[in-house]
């Protein structure tokens, strides 16, 4: 299953930090795998002060049972900043969008945009998660990369 | 052992007020013997980041669901999870979860399906639970293995397949899920991926009573007379009805059942599990589009 707004089917490396995300899930038992996404969770960062004044600017991810909301901006080098908040209730949602925020720290328009659109399918959380809740990470990459083409489509 | 039944006065007006506990009830029995409790949430990682002592978890897709066919686990997957769990069949069990016990009412209703008998809601679930300011850890009990009966699944009594729904077509149907759900409005914009079904509406004749309405502020289940108003007067069911409740996947349908069957003494009330994702995708059965619920059609 792939999110219609995915990657671009640009082949090449996985960014080495998506990468090493993926290998240290992989090393785990199914339970520790959950408990590592609580970790992720935790170190979900705040929204930067300047969002409060305009919620506006949040895009809702639909594709999660919890609201999360994403932003992505680009800076004057081309790199992309990916910011996430989710609710305290919904650790699971905290968990991917963290994943993501890490994963795709530092990286350029290019790199984001080839990310494969399977990546979430491919950290050994389908089964501790299951690959209906696994969706909702792939609604996050998917819109990132919408707002990231988007926004360099001008 | 059966614990003894909350005598909550708040309980007294319904048809089974020993499925319901208080908060109250449950802070002070916590850890009695033959009581277990289970929290059943949507967040898969909710019980993780503090859970009420004791309290075993149980996750509906992960437990529940069969991992290959859509369906629930079988007798032995059941007798193996709740063996494993440390839950004897004779033991009263006791669930609470987020979302207005949304997922709560799941487990329960397919704890039913294999006919455990006395299985509970705490009324108000987590939300409550927190609000009153009481204590979660988030120290997982070690409790021992029992050895839970297999118990074959009974699909008939309060289970409905699609073809159960054709053949019920003229008795009421209550469809839970929200209006713009019922309505076959998209709100999804296109090019966005998209979950679920190829059409939009609802079974026609069905009422639409959003799963929510049955629930109070703080949580916990309205008052008799309140869900009364609700659905008897508001939906048009009557003693003696015949009733299938459905949503998208049986979930909000789920506690929706336990309101009509529990809290009102509607008898045979039935969960289309299948529900909006497999009515919305099957081919030539009867859709209606719009607000009003459409006519029965002829057979």
């Amino acid at each position: 299953m792939h999110a219609v707004a995915g990657g671009d089917g640009v082949s090449g490396e996985l960014p080495a930090k998506l990468a090493e995300i993926r290998d240290d899930f992989l090393a785990l038992s199914q339970q520790d795998r959950l408990q590592l996404l609580l970790e992720f969770s935790h170190e979900l960062p705040e929204l930067p002060e300047r969002f409060a004044d305009h919620p506006d600017l949040l895009e809702r991810v639909e594709e999660c049972q919890s609201p999360v909301y994403i932003f992505v901006e680009i800076d004057d080098d081309g790199i992309v900043h990916l910011h996430a908040t989710a609710p305290r209730e919904a650790p699971t949602t905290r968990g991917f969008a963290s994943i993501l925020v890490q994963g795709l720290a530092g990286l350029t328009v290019a790199e984001v945009l080839a990310v494969p659109s399977d990546y979430p399918l491919t950290i050994g959380l389908t089964e501790a998660v299951s690959p209906l809740r696994i969706r909702g990470m792939s609604g996050l990459l998917g819109r990132t990369q919408r707002q990231v083409r988007e926004k360099t489509a001008a | 052992m059966a614990v003894e039944t909350d005598p909550n006065p708040a309980f007294s007006a319904f048809a089974h007020p020993e499925r319901l506990v208080s908060t109250e009830w449950l802070a002070e029995h916590l850890g009695e013997p033959g009581l277990v409790v289970v929290e059943s949430d949507e967040d898969v990682l909710l019980y993780e980041t503090g859970h009420i002592e004791g309290a075993v978890k149980i996750d509906w897709h992960t437990d529940l669901n069969d991992p290959v066919l859509r369906d629930y686990l079988d007798g032995a997957g059941f007798a193996k999870l709740l063996g494993g769990k440390g839950i004897s069949r004779d033991d009263t069990v006791v669930i609470y979860g987020d979302k207005n016990n949304w997922w709560a009412a799941y487990a329960l209703w397919v704890f039913t399906l294999f006919g455990h008998e006395d299985v509970r809601l705490l009324d108000g679930g987590r939300a409550k639970w927190e609000a009153e300011g009481r204590a979660y850890t988030t120290e997982v009990p070690v409790r021992e293995v029992v050895d839970y009966p297999v118990v074959e699944r009974d699909d008939t009594a309060v289970r409905a397949f699609k073809e159960d729904v054709l053949a019920h077509l003229g008795n009421p149907l209550i469809d839970v899920r929200s209006p713009e759900e019922y309505v076959g409005d998209r709100t999804t914009a296109p090019a966005y991926p998209e979950e679920g079904t190829l059409r939009a509406g609802h079974i026609p004749s069905a009422q639409n009573v959003p799963w929510a309405k049955a629930v109070a502020e703080d949580g916990s289940f309205k008052t008799k007379d309140e869900l009364d108003a609700i659905y008897r007067e508001g939906a048009g069911l009557n003693d003696g009805d015949s009733v299938i409740a459905y949503c998208r996947i049986g979930e909000r349908s789920s506690h929706t059942w336990f309101v009509l069957t529990h809290l009102l003494g509607f008898e045979g009330v039935r969960n289309y599990d299948g529900s909006w994702t497999e009515w919305g995708s099957a081919v030539r059965v009867p859709i209606v589009k719009g607000a009003e619920p459409g006519a029965v059609p002829a057979r």
